[in-house]
Formats: C-alpha cells, sequence, structure tokens
C-alpha cells in the first residue's frame, strides 16, 4: 500500500563558545586527555552550583533568530531528571516550557519547514567501554559535559528523505555562517534524531496541503536516537518506512517507541517502547534566575546576525548576474562568497566579469587559503590565454615597471622575493586584459639578475 | 570567664589587647569538646590542623594582621564543604567523602582568619527538626540532655551553646537554623535568600537553602554577616547589590519603629509558656518604644503544605547525584527521611502529578510572599514564635514524622518568602531555652539586628554551667 510519510526532526547543534555552559571550563573536548578540562561544576560535585555562559545563550538566540523564531522576553532554565553514568548531577539542565527561541521555519526549495522550538542544554559525559586491567569497564570522561548545546525542534513537516537532508544542509550552513559552530559532524558537533510516522493515503486523498495538519498525525511515532551523519539519517528513514509500511501492511499498527541506528547492520533496533519511555519530571532550575531579555538586548544580537546564504544568493544573482545555481554554489561557505566578492573587485581591473570569476571558482575549485583573490584574477587570465603579446612589448613593460618601482627592486634583490607577486601584478596592468602571461614570471627574474 | 565562654566581639578584643591568644582560646574550645562531645554529640569530625591554624592567626596578627575574625575558632555544618576535611552531610551515603575545594563562605572565613575546630552533626542532609536524623546519632541538647537541641543544624547549635564553638555556620531551609538556636539559647541568623552564597555547599532545596550562622549574640551575627554576605560570581542566585556594614545601627534603638504580631501565628497549637514568653517580648519591645500591631498574613495555614511539596521535590532531583557510581556508599545507605523526601518529590514532580503539586504549591508560595510584602508596608518589622513547642524529648516524635513536619510550622514562611529571620533568646522554660524570630524585608538585617540587639540590651546573657 502507498503511504504518505511524516517526519520531524530534532538537532543538538554543539557551540564553540570558549568555555562550557555553566563554567568556566574550556569547551574544548575533542581528542584531548579524558577528564583534564573539569571543574566541581561540570562533575556534578556536591555542593556546585551553574552560572550560565552570556555568550552561548547569545548565540543560541542568535540561531533561533536566523531560523525565523520569535524570542522569548522571559525564559527559563528546567531540570531534566534521569539517571545516567555520563550525566553526574543526575539531571540535565535543559529548556522546557520557556526556550529562547519558538515558532520559527526554515525555507527550503520548494517547502517551507516550521521550527517548533530553538532551546538550550549542556551536553553530558562520555562513556567508553573498554579493558583495564584485563577488567571489562566503563570509564566516564567528563570533558564533554556541560558543553553547550543548542537543540532545535521541527514540526513534522518533511515528507522524503531528500526533504531532510536539504534541511539539515541548510541549518548547518546556517551555524557556521553564524560562526556560532563548526558543525563538524566528524567530531559529533551535529547530533539527529528523526521522528518518523505512516499515513495511510488513502484515509486523507484530501488533505494535500503543504504543511502537515497536525491533527492529521498518525496514532504513533518512532524517534530513532543519536544519528551522527546526515547519510545515516536518510538510511534510518529509508528503513524506517520499509519497517513500518510492513507492518501496516499486515494491518497493525507500529508501536510507539525510540529505536536506535545500528550503523553495523544498517538498521534501526528498538531501545525503549511507549511503556518504558522516561519521565523527565521537569521542573523549574533552582539555582539560575530567569533570563530577561530585552529588545535592546535581541535587537544587538540581530545585529550581529551576518548576511545569510538566501539573502545572500538573491544579491549575488541580482549584482553579479550570475545564474542561482551559480549563487547557491558559491554561497555554501561564507569564506567562499567572501573569496568571490573580493576575485570580482580585483579581477574588474582586469576587465574580468564576475560570471568568470564565478565559473573558475566552482569549476576549478582553486585552493582559497592558498591563492589571494587579486592572484587569481591573474590564474584566470593566464589560462585563457587568447593574444599572444610580442616578447619585445612584454620587454618593454617590464623595464618600465622596474624603472618606476625602485623600491620593489631594491627589496627583491636583498632576498625579499615575495615582492615579485607585486612587480608581476604591476607589469600585467600594463598589459591588455586578455593577454597572455605564459613566463611571464620568469622573465622578470632574468631581467631582475 | 573562661576563653571558650567568649563572645566574638570579647575574643577579638582580647586578641588585639594581647591579653590571650589564638592558640589559647582554641584550646579551651578543644578542651571543652573533648570533655563535653562524648555526651552530646555536637561534632562529627574535629580538624586535626585546627592548633596550627590558631598558631598561624597569631603569627599572622603578631605581623600585622587584623583580619575581622583572625584567631577566632568556629565549626562548621558538616553541610559546608571543606578542601581535604571530611564532609558527610551527616549521612552514611558520604560517610568517607573528602571534598576537593571549599564552599565560597568556608574561603569567606578563612580569609578572615577563623580557626576551623571541626564539622557539626545535623539532621542528614539537613532533613528534619531535632537532629535525630543523623547517621552518627542524635545530638543532644546541652541545657538539658534528654532533650533534642533542635534541627536540622544540631551540632551547631549545641556547639555554641555548649561553648565548644565562639561561633557556627548552618544552613537553614525551613527553620534549620532559628529552630535550633531558639531551644539552645543561641542567635541565630536566616538571611535573606541571595545574601550568602550556595556554593559549596551540599544543596537540600535549592530555592529555599539560606546559608546562616549561631552566635552568642546579635552582635556577633552582624560581625560575622559582614564576613559572609555578598555577591559569589559563582552562585548566580546571590545578589548584585553592595552589602551594608551589619553593625552600622546596632545601637539605634527601636523607638517609633512599627512591629508586626501576626495574629495566625498565635492560634491553637501554639504552647501556652511560649505564648506567655513571646508576650512578654512584645511588652519589652512596646516599653523600648516601639508600637506593636496586629496583623495578618492570610496563607500561612497554607505554608507547611507548600513546603512540604517544594522542598521534596527540589531534594529529590538535588540528592540524584548520589548515586553509587562516584561517592563511596550507595543509594541503600539514605536513611528513612531522606529515602521518604525523595520517593514524596519524585511523585510530586512526576507527569500528571506536576501540575496538581508542585506547579499548585508554586502558585501558594506567590501568596505567601506577597502577604508578607504587603505587611511590610505596614509594619517594619514582624515578631513571631519560632517553634509551637518547647524542646521535646528525644525519641518522642521520631515515629511520627508529620508532628515532626508540624513543628517547622511557624519557620517555613521565611524561606518560601525568601526573606531574613533572627531568632533571638527570649528566656527560659523551665530549664530548656526558648527565643523567638524577628521577620523582616528582603535585605533588612540592619534592622533585624537592631531590634534584636536592642531587646538583648535588657537582659543578661545566660552561660550554660554545664
Amino acid at each position: 500500500m502507498e503511504y504518505q510519510v511524516v517526519i520531524g526532526l530534532e538537532t543538538h547543534v554543539e557551540l564553540k563558545t570558549k568555555s562550557k555552559m555553566f563554567c568556566g571550563c574550556s569547551a574544548d573536548y575533542f581528542g584531548l586527555e579524558p577528564n583534564t578540562h573539569v571543574c566541581p561544576v561540570c562533575l556534578g560535585l556536591p555542593g556546585a552550583l551553574p552560572v550560565p555562559n552570556k555568550t552561548a545563550i547569545e548565540w543560541c538566540v542568535r540561531i533561533a533568530l536566523a531560523l525565523n523564531c520569535k524570542i522569548s522576553s522571559v525564559s527559563k532554565f528546567d531540570r531534566k531528571n534521569y539517571f545516567y553514568p555520563d550525566l553526574p548531577k543526575g539531571y540535565q539542565i535543559s529548556q522546557y516550557d520557556q526556550p529562547f527561541g519558538l515558532n520559527g521555519w526554515i525555507e527550503l526549495k520548494d517547502k517551507r519547514v516550521r521550527i517548533r522550538r530553538v532551546h538550550m542544554e549542556e551536553d553530558t559525559g562520555k562513556l567508553i567501554h573498554a579493558d583495564v586491567e584485563k577488567n571489562r569497564s566503563s570509564l566516564i570522561d567528563f570533558n564533554r559535559s556541560g558543553v553547550p548545546l543548542v537543540e532545535v525542534v521541527t514540526e513534522p513537516d518533511f515528507e522524503n528523505t531528500q526533504q531532510v537532508t536539504e534541511y539539515l544542509q541548510k541549518l548547518r550552513q546556517t551555524v557556521r555562517y553564524l560562526d556560532v559552530s563548526s558543525a563538524d559532524m566528524e567530531k559529533g558537533d551535529m547530533r539527529l534524531e528523526p521522528n518518523i510516522s505512516l499515513r495511510s493515503n488513502t484515509t486523507n486523498t484530501t488533505n494535500r496541503s503543504n504543511t502537515t495538519n497536525d491533527l492529521d498525525l498518525p496514532p504513533y511515532k518512532v524517534e530513532v536516537k543519536n544519528i551522527n551523519s546526515f547519510r545515516f539519517v536518510a538510511k534510518a528513514i529509508d528503513e524506517e518506512i520499509k519497517r513500518q509500511s510492513e507492518i501496516l501492511d499486515r494491518g497493525e499498527t507500529p508501536e510507539q517507541e525510540t529505536r536506535g541506528w545500528d550503523e553495523k547492520k544498517g538498521t534501526t533496533v528498538s531501545q525503549r517502547t511507549k511503556e518504558e519511555s522516561h519521565d523527565y519530571r521537569y521542573f523549574p532550575e533552582p539555582d539560575i534566575p530567569p533570563v530577561i531579555l530585552t529588545g535592546d538586548q535581541i535587537l544587538n544580537i540581530k545585529k550581529q546576525i551576518p548576511e545569510l546564504p538566501d539573502e545572500k544568493i538573491t544579491r549575488f544573482m541580482g549584482k553579479y548576474k550570475i545564474t542561482d545555481y551559480d549563487a547557491d554554489i558559491l554561497t555554501r561557505e561564507r569564506s567562499i562568497a567572501d573569496y568571490f566578492e573580493q576575485a570580482v573587485k580585483d579581477g574588474s581591473k582586469h576587465k574580468l566579469t564576475a560570471k568568470q570569476i564565478a565559473n573558475y571558482i566552482i569549476n576549478k575549485k582553486p585552493d582559497i587559503e592558498k591563492t589571494v583573490p587579486a592572484e587569481l584574477a591573474e590564474l584566470i587570465l593566464s589560462t585563457r590565454g587568447t593574444t599572444e603579446i610580442s616578447s619585445q612589448d612584454l620587454k618593454k613593460a617590464i623595464e618600465q615597471v622596474l624603472l618606476e618601482c625602485p623600491k620593489a627592486v631594491e627589496d627583491y634583490k636583498s632576498g625579499k622575493t615575495q615582492v615579485l607577486g607585486f612587480i608581476t601584478g604591476k607589469v600585467r596592468a600594463l598589459l591588455p586584459p586578455n593577454a597572455s602571461t605564459e613566463g611571464i614570471r620568469e622573465l622578470i627574474e632574468q631581467a631582475l639578475k | 570567664m573562661k576563653l571558650n565562654e567568649l563572645t566574638i566581639k570579647e575574643a577579638v578584643e582580647g586578641l588585639k589587647g594581647k591579653k590571650f591568644s589564638s592558640v589559647e582560646i582554641t584550646k579551651a574550645c578543644l578542651s571543652q569538646i573533648e570533655k563535653h562531645n562524648p555526651n552530646i554529640n555536637a561534632f562529627l569530625t574535629i580538624n586535626e590542623h585546627a592548633f596550627d591554624e590558631a598558631k598561624k592567626a597569631d603569627e599572622a596578627r603578631e605581623s600585622g594582621s587584623n583580619t575581622s575574625l583572625l584567631g577566632i575558632p568556629i565549626a562548621l555544618k558538616d553541610m559546608y564543604l571543606t578542601k581535604g576535611l571530611r564532609t558527610t552531610a551527616a549521612s552514611h551515603v558520604l560517610e568517607n567523602y573528602i571534598p576537593q575545594y571549599d564552599a565560597t563562605v568556608v574561603q569567606k572565613l578563612k580569609d578572615a582568619g577563623v580557626v576551623i575546630l571541626g564539622k557539626t552533626n545535623h539532621d542528614a542532609w539537613a532533613h528534619g527538626s531535632s537532629g535525630e536524623n543523623s547517621d552518627f546519632e542524635p545530638t543532644k541538647n546541652p541545657w538539658n540532655k534528654e532533650y533534642v537541641p533542635g534541627g536540622s543544624s544540631s551540632g551547631s547549635a549545641a556547639s555554641v551553646a555548649a561553648d565548644m564553638a565562639i561561633a557556627s555556620t548552618g544552613t537553614d531551609t525551613g527553620g534549620s537554623i532559628r529552630l535550633p538556636a531558639s531551644f539552645t539559647n543561641t542567635v541565630g541568623l536566616k538571611p535573606t535568600y541571595g545574601l550568602v552564597s550556595r556554593y559549596g555547599i551540599i544543596a537540600m532545596a535549592s530555592s529555599l537553602d539560606s546559608i546562616g550562622h549561631f552566635t552568642k549574640t546579635v552582635e556577633d551575627s552582624a560581625i560575622y554577616l559582614n564576613v559572609t554576605a555578598g555577591n559569589d560570581p559563582m552562585d548566580a542566585t546571590t545578589t548584585k547589590n553592595k552589602t551594608p556594614n551589619y553593625l552600622e545601627d546596632l545601637n539605634e534603638g527601636i523607638k517609633g519603629l512599627k512591629i508586626g504580631v501576626p495574629k495566625e501565628y498565635f492560634t491553637q497549637g501554639l504552647d501556652s509558656n511560649i505564648k506567655k514568653n513571646i508576650e512578654g517580648a512584645i511588652k519589652k519591645f512596646e516599653e523600648l518604644g516601639a508600637e506593636t500591631v496586629e496583623i495578618s498574613l492570610p496563607h500561612t495555614e497554607y505554608s507547611l503544605a507548600c513546603y512540604y511539596i517544594i522542598a521534596p521535590s527540589e531534594i529529590s532531583s538535588n540528592l540524584a547525584r548520589y548515586d553509587g557510581i562516584r561517592y563511596g556508599n550507595d543509594r541503600t545507605h539514605f536513611g528513612d527521611e531522606a529515602v521518604r523526601r525523595i520517593i514524596l518529590g519524585t511523585f510530586t514532580l512526576s507527569s500528571g502529578y506536576y501540575d496538581a503539586y508542585y506547579k499548585k504549591a508554586m502558585q501558594v508560595r506567590t501568596l505567601i510572599k506577597r502577604d508578607f510584602e504587603q505587611a511590610f508596608e505596614k509594619v517594619d518589622a514582624i515578631i513571631s514564635p519560632v517553634s509551637p513547642t518547647p524542646p521535646w524529648k528525644i525519641g518522642e516524635k521520631t515515629d511520627d514524622p508529620l508532628a515532626m513536619y508540624l513543628s517547622d510550622a511557624l519557620t517555613v514562611t521565611a524561606n518560601l518568602a525568601g526573606i531574613p529571620g533572627l531568632a533571638v533568646p527570649s528566656g527560659f522554660i523551665g530549664d530548656l531555652p526558648t527565643g523567638f524570630q524577628i521577620l523582616g524585608p528582603q535585605f533588612s538585617e540592619k534592622l533585624l539586628f537592631r531590634i534584636g540587639h536592642a531587646f538583648e540590651q535588657t537582659k543578661e546573657r545566660r552561660v550554660l554551667d554545664i
């Protein structure tokens, strides 16, 4: 039978603040000696108290604003109570009914996905299962304990894995643009939890609106916990669709449960059913006063939000007359978009068009760490090789530049060879814009001897 | 007078005048402890370095140091974390726990120059009103050893009453300083919530815990608060405001002050001798020129129910970390009262019950707070009994937790409202002490000291002849 797929997503994004969420310990933990970035607070020692990290809160609000959320003027932290060895206090400080951000959205190509909430919480420690003196042991590393996490929760608006992947790419891109998270999947900076259920198409043929009507949600949902790659999320969803279809085909209803992704088997496995589900006994965290955000404070945070990909794409298409496809690729990373804009500026001196520069960046993928934007123009000109220029003209141009720039010549002779780039640029400026500049550097070097 | 019987003020003056040394006072306290602790059980741990600390304090004074508590031997409730010195919360769970850091208040006291004599007994995890819930045997009332000294800060109160320490620290979540103070003829301060840092003090109920102390006089209490009060960057709930000099108005007298007497605190259940005693105190206030007026705190009757929902809820969460993974002894080592409160609190926070219990209690809490705010528009301070009854015999209420809870009826309100309360001795019923409490608006400690001091001046301080 055909089913309509209903997917919602919870995503944890680890912030890259200097210190942890509630103490002064360094938030850097990846690959470090265990239990070296710890203190009474993140170890949950008796008597220790949490003091919230202002930057982390501001960054959480920054994310919420970028996702078009309403920002609560009064937010608070809550305790989420549960026992697990990696949770030293026996509760996690999170946010329950008054998160920083509510009711936002992300625009995908052909759909708007609603964001239910954006809230702040602390990460847990990490369990390591290893043999210690030949005994099978579970060890706890608290370096990660208390590192700030932002959780972004969507409404169940996704209908397929493509939309989920697009959303995740966009979310990752956004937090990177905001400069608040490395969003490095390898390091677990983003952890993903899709919830999936299926609705029989026949019961609902009339309601095919773009946004899912919450009242028509299936009577169950299956949550898959803690996946750390976009590819595995897609796989897990596909596996769940298959598994749940089979159950529904038999005329049964899948059980409401939490499942885990088994990477080795490439399938999901049951972890807890509804009956075993936790009662987290949320209540307001008494150790932290409510967080009040004034209109001015929110405005200030808003000002720190740079131009985001969507706006950038629109501006690039208008200003540089490039296609949306090109604009999309150029804006995937903020550093490349900035590079492109600088290269266009520098290239205009050589009468290069933005389109030419865009094409070169997209097709040749230059290493932007090594080639400065000014050099890129030269690179483009050199590869184009249109007009051959006489060696006589070239020599003349070189002589002229060397005469005009005695300081550069002197610098070069005293060993500052990097000045060669400057001289080369000057020479090129004297030549026609489309002149082939093959071997120009060598000629200058000869002339300098 | 023996050196261990001195007040802070007298001791500091004597030390300054080189009449005696800190080593001598400390020795006097330690020998008093040695002599009487086996009968009273006020101390759980004696600081082996107390003598060395006293020596250092004397040397420091010799080289010009003059910090406010330099060389004063004090005792710390065993809820206060002390680096390198065993801290048990009077529970078997933490029987062998050696903290890695000092509580902020302990650090402040050390910076002020105190000598730490040791750690005092109390109801385990500060759960109790008599001291009998200690996992290490109850503390006895030094005035009559068949009776309880009040709790939870039983050992701290007894240590000051029996002149084993010049002063001591306590925690007051629902009356745990004021009640034992009134049972032992000591002065007990429960400061405004957020005035004194909670960092490094084992949490009972985080939104109610107040960090205070026991002294022999009101003036000593003010000297002590001058050291402990103020913002702590490690405790987000502490005040950002600068704190005053609490000795400033001490001798201003109380002429012209308006003091409220809440009628709800004088209902049935109040022991007739206590009633008589406090009526005497009210008369004293009038003689001193204050005006006393009857006021109403209409939501008083709900305060105990409200407290015994909020406190256990927070307790159930705060005790979760003692899960047996990291602190030596596992959860089977919790005593009956701790288990009772963990179960109560777990229940009241459970989904489906949260709205009916915790949320409702928080709403009532707001009403109780408002009662006080409205009262303080009419009066400067409030006087009330501390305990509805005099001290009871050891064992009398241990089988009836509800009867035990009822003894907190007149003290929990100040914790729910976050206001300060000062328990001041007001005489004896038979051979057992009694006292009243002065309540004021938030951050009105200076006023409370002024009132308490004025009252205290009208009578001779009675030293226990143990």
